[in-house]
């Protein structure tokens, strides 16, 4: 049985469908997350989890009990904010103790889970001070130890490094990591940075306006985007409007408008002449000299349309024979690295037989 | 930019206006003459007298007693009402508070006249008074408390329940301590103001109960005694005290407020 389960949850704001029709499940240990763009819903599920929203239709169940009538201070989960939510009256050690107070442990105990969490968030000398004495980082550790102290059954953590700069946001993304492994809490992470939930999580929900477009390992989720909504939002990827020609022998082959066929790895339930989206990653797409690609599979004539150096890779946009443009990244490894194209150079795209995706609409 | 010396004039005029006449009720209450009009030696025999008049000080004991019911009535429902207001943004509720503190207090003294006498069925006295005191004080507390409530961030109420705090031990354990300053200025101004009180008191009073101001009114019909003037002085200082104190606990709240 999950851990816990969201079963076709809805919840309207007047005549707008804020969430609809959302079923998921979540297994305890895991870190799962909520990845969509802004006003598609997270925050709203998020609360209505924690207790502080009520869904309009549908269930949610915490260990197979239903969680309909249970206020938020009864539920065994606890919510680390995107604005932190310290208490500004109380010391570091006060914020966190408190829901050890209410949860009336003796003092003792409480005094050992403060002092070992303390620990673990690397605030043990921080403890008597006040969070307007803290940077936002230590705030965050403040607000993520409150939030564990008490050994939830689940955190939801809301954007919780949406604050924070980025250099701070790769080391907190780290922390967070361990934090998790740790403690072993289910963790229900809500974030718009598509990077962020790749790094973290071990289950991605992408969310569109409302519903799931698609639950899955991030790996599987960047491999194999079910949709053009979850390809396009998770990284950058080429779509090409395309037509089956032939899906047999171990592989399909596709026409593409003006480019010509493209054979691509054998994709079930597609039948000769059906239109579709291949999808393909610039990772995937090599650029270079007609020697260096032609042991591709698919490679096509093209000219430098414009490239960006980013440091570690240079984003080429090649533009085709027909005017499509596709995007290939060349990884700068110096000093023996590919040679720097430039705008207006003749090059050859290409990429191997069982790259890309088809995408349905 | 140059502050020119015209205005440091004008700032000067301007506060020798609003103070000069205080200082001058403050000077002549030490004042060794029964007559105002010129100063001839220093002594306390003013607030002797004071301390001596029987009915002067029954008056200021209603007074206190007035300013300490009222205020802390007003205090708790004030309090409730600058929560509510924050809480759930409600215009009308916000709107209706605030009415009394900008209404004209004759017409406010005249109305809860025609209230308590029409409506209630009361007999004037303390208990009409102390009513009428608290219904103008509340909106100021709920503007302080309100204020207060403002500049924090909500969802610290929301952490709170969501750590496990009942609604109760919400309101004990995070908002009061937060709002406390807000709640003590709060309490101090209503005092103040139940205490400075003339206009509605005196539609409100009746017959049978005096208060400070009433007496000092009732005083100045006659001559303006240097025995007034030391009840004015005490009065003021008392009223001086209250308002640092509150400025004290809510800074930000009474510089900016009507
Ligand atoms: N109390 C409310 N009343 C009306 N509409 C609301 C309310 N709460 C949320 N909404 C709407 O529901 C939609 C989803 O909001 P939600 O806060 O869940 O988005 P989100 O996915 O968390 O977005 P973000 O990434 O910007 O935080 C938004 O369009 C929002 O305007
Ligand atoms: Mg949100």
């Amino acid at each position: 049985m999950a851990l816990l389960e969201i079963r076709n949850v809805t919840r309207r704001f007047g005549d707008f469908v804020a969430v609809d029709n959302v079923s998921l499940n979540i297994e305890a240990g895991e870190f799962f997350t909520l990845l969509g763009p802004s006003g598609c819903g997270k925050t709203t599920i998020l609360r209505m989890i924690a207790g502080f929203d009520l869904p309009d239709a549908g269930q949610i169940f915490l260990d197979g009990r239903d969680l309909a009538d249970t206020p938020p201070e009864k539920r065994p989960l606890h919510t680390v904010f995107q604005s932190y939510a310290l208490f500004p009256h109380m010391s570091v050690a006060q914020n966190i103790a408190f829901p050890l107070k209410m949860a009336r442990r003796p003092q003792a105990e409480a005094q050992k889970m403060l002092h070992e969490v303390l620990e673990q968030v690397h605030l043990a000398d921080k403890a008597d001070a006040y969070p307007h004495e803290l940077s936002g980082g230590q705030k965050q550790r403040v607000a993520l130890a409150r939030g564990l102290v008490n050994r939830p059954r689940l955190l939801l953590l809301d954007e919780p490094l949406g604050a924070l700069d980025a250099k701070l946001r790769e080391e907190m993304q780290i922390e967070l990591i361990n934090l998790q492994k740790d403690v072993g809490v289910t963790f229900v992470f809500v974030t718009h940075a598509q990077v962020e939930a790749l790094a973290l999580s071990h289950r991605i929900a992408v969310m569109e306006a409302g519903r799931v477009a698609q639950v899955d390992e991030p790996s599987k989720l960047y491999g194999f985007p079910q949709s053009r909504f979850v390809a396009d939002f998770i990284g950058h990827i080429n779509m090409l409007q395309a037509q089956v020609v032939e899906s047999a022998h171990g592989h399909t082959r596709l026409a593409i408008a003006g480019l010509g066929e493209v054979i691509a790895s054998l994709h079930s339930g597609v039948t000769a002449g059906a239109k579709c989206t291949f999808a393909i990653r610039p990772e995937q797409v090599r650029i270079g000299t007609h020697g260096e690609v032609s042991e591709l599979k698919n490679h096509f004539p093209g000219t430098v349309h414009n490239f960006l150096y980013r440091g570690d890779v240079t984003v080429y946009k090649v533009q085709m024979e027909n005017g499509l443009l596709i995007e290939a990244l060349l990884p700068n490894a110096a000093p023996g690295r590919a040679e720097l194209y430039e705008v207006g150079d003749a090059v050859r795209v290409g990429w191997r037989h069982d790259a890309g995706v088809l995408l349905h609409e | 930019m140059r502050r020119g010396p015209w205005l440091w004039a004008a700032a000067l005029a301007v506060y020798a206006f609003l103070y000069l006449p205080l200082v001058i009720v403050i000077v002549y209450s030490f004042n060794d003459s029964r007559l105002n009009a010129e100063w001839v030696g220093f002594t306390w025999h003013w607030y002797e007298v004071l301390l001596h008049d029987e009915d002067m000080l029954l008056a200021a004991g209603n007074s206190l007693f007035i300013a300490l019911v009222s205020s802390s009535i007003a205090t708790v429902l004030g309090t409730m009402a600058g929560i509510a207001m924050q809480r759930y943004n409600l215009r009308l509720l916000s709107f209706m508070v605030l009415t009394p503190v900008a209404m004209p207090e004759v017409l406010l003294g005249v109305s809860l006249l025609l209230f308590f006498i029409q409506v209630l069925n009361l007999t004037l006295g303390m208990i009409s008074i102390i009513l009428a005191h608290i219904t103008f004080s509340i909106g100021f507390v709920a503007v302080i408390v309100r204020a207060r409530l403002a500049g924090m961030d909500d969802s610290i109420f929301e952490a709170a329940r969501d750590l496990g705090a009942t609604p109760w031990q919400t309101f004990r354990h995070v908002t009061f301590p937060l709002i406390l300053p807000g709640v003590v200025a709060g309490w101090l101004m209503a005092f103040t103001l139940s205490i400075d009180d003339f206009v509605i008191t005196f539609f409100t009073a009746g017959v049978g109960v005096s208060t400070l101001p009433l007496r000092i009114y009732s005083m100045i019909k006659i001559a303006v005694t240097p025995e007034v003037n030391a009840v004015s002085t005490i009065l003021m200082l008392l009223t001086l005290t209250m308002i640092l104190l509150a400025t004290r606990f809510a800074p930000d709240v009474l510089k900016g407020k009507a």
